[in-house]
């Protein structure tokens, strides 16, 4: 059944693919391409990696999306015609087509247990985590303990993927100044004029809060973790802000508390690691954080956790505010 | 008893992806935007109801059904929102509910 599902939902992911391509307008396209994280989310889950399907779902089809507008808004619709050599792209195209295809050759078929990855670290993982760090959910332990240094170098590109947008959408930062607090009331900003919209989304902005929340703090035992919490709060503040405008929510949560998440995040999960070597041990190890190994383990993944979730909700919330801001100037 | 859950859910299950189906047929062969809209919302409101409820049944008295529950409310207060989001949005870029069919845009 997993693999008829598979089939149907990769096809649709080839459909969606080429209608974006073929497409002439981008507000279409960007559309389609929060359909194209949608289904690939689908796929994810059906595979069993559910965390991977949250995060896709959540930053690719929710954040992704609203970013993608927000360059639309300060630039065009359409796209332009493409000038410059067809054919050298065609060939391009095809030649890497044809390598990927090449290369699947050599791949174990799908769900067979000797193939490589089922063989390698994964057992280890598998069945020494109940018993080193002992949470249910061993992808966040994958994600925290064992591989801490990939995650590290994660939220460091997160972290500088934030400043390099802030660098480059910033750059006239002359002319702009924060409405007054009297203007603020008087002026009709968001969908103030709306009714039902504005309703309906002040209502459910606490319970996004309060379900990034769960997904931050549950993700030891559950799908979920700091990537997509981060993104789950973003998005609860970007609905804010539709709603109610752009200057309520920067009164609510202001950029320099923006600025400080994005930075404190990746400091924190930096001085995490550096505890360890502090308490006579190696970097990003966790075991001697607390009185016995395990709940060392389990302290250090909920820091650096944290550490995720704050960086990945500054930089998603600072870049959607510097799109926003780039409209007055 | 469980035979009498099975039933009760499948019927409910088929219920939901027939009112899906109708829904998905309807926003392909209506002919403007307002009427189309109109056959969607038959996915959004009783097809996602049906399909839920069929899935609550199966789940039991579980924290499983509790947060179907809750995606239901989500998507029975959020659904109705955005397709009003949706009607505004297309009144104020000038579409007009009496268009004959082929006069709009198709984007």
């Amino acid at each position: 059944m997993t693999v008829v599902f598979g089939i149907f939902l990769l096809t649709l992911l080839v459909i969606t693919a080429i209608a974006i391509v073929r497409t002439e307008n981008l507000f279409v396209a960007v559309m389609l391409l929060g359909i194209f994280s949608l289904l690939i989310a689908a796929n994810f889950f059906i595979l069993d990696a559910a965390d991977v399907a949250l995060t896709e779902a959540a930053v690719g089809a929710g954040i992704s999306t609203v970013l993608f507008l927000g360059a639309l808004a300060l630039t065009s619709e359409k796209e332009r015609a493409s000038t410059g050599p067809r054919w050298l792209s065609v060939i391009v195209v095809v030649s890497a087509t044809l390598v990927v295809l090449y290369a699947t050759f050599d791949k174990p078929i799908f769900g067979d247990p000797a193939a490589p990855v089922h063989q390698h670290v994964a057992p280890w993982y598998l069945e020494k985590t109940p018993e080193l760090i002992d949470i249910p959910n061993v992808v966040t332990a994958v994600l925290g303990s064992y591989r801490g240094y990939d995650t590290l170098g994660e939220v460091f590109v997160v972290f500088t993927a934030g400043i390099g947008v802030l660098f480059l959408l910033s750059a006239h930062h002359g002319g702009y100044s924060r409405r007054k607090e009297s203007e603020l009331e008087q002026t009709e900003i968001g969908l103030r004029d709306h009714l039902i919209p504005r309703v309906v989304g002040r209502m459910l902005v606490p319970f996004i809060l309060l379900f990034g929340l769960y997904v931050q703090f549950h993700g030891e035992y559950g799908p979920g973790g700091g990537f997509q919490a981060g993104a789950l709060i973003a998005a609860a503040f970007i609905l804010y802000a539709l709603v109610e405008g752009e200057d309520r929510t920067l009164k609510a949560l202001p950029q320099s508390a923006l600025t400080g998440l994005m930075i404190g995040g990746a400091l924190l999960y930096g001085i995490v690691g550096l505890l360890g070597i502090a308490l006579g041990s190696n970097f990003l190890d966790y075991s001697v954080l607390a009185t016995t190994p395990v709940a060392g383990q389990q302290l250090g993944i909920l820091l650096i956790e944290a550490g995720v979730g704050m960086t990945v909700t500054g930089v998603l919330l600072s870049i959607f505010h510097a799109f926003a801001a780039r409209d007055r100037y | 008893m469980n035979l009498v859950l099975d039933i009760i859910s499948w019927v409910l299950l088929s219920a939901g992806g027939v009112f899906v189906l109708i829904g998905g047929i309807g926003a392909l062969r209506m002919p403007n935007l307002y009427t189309r809209m109109h056959a969607a919302s038959v996915t959004d409101s009783i097809g996602a109801v049906l399909v839920l409820s069929g899935v609550m049944v199966q789940a039991g008295l579980s924290l499983a059904t509790i947060k179907l529950g809750a995606i239901l409310i989500f998507l029975l207060i959020t659904g109705p929102t955005s397709s009003y989001a949706l009607a505004n949005a297309a009144i104020l870029a000038g579409f007009k509910p009496d268009e004959k069919p082929g006069q709009e845009d198709s984007a």
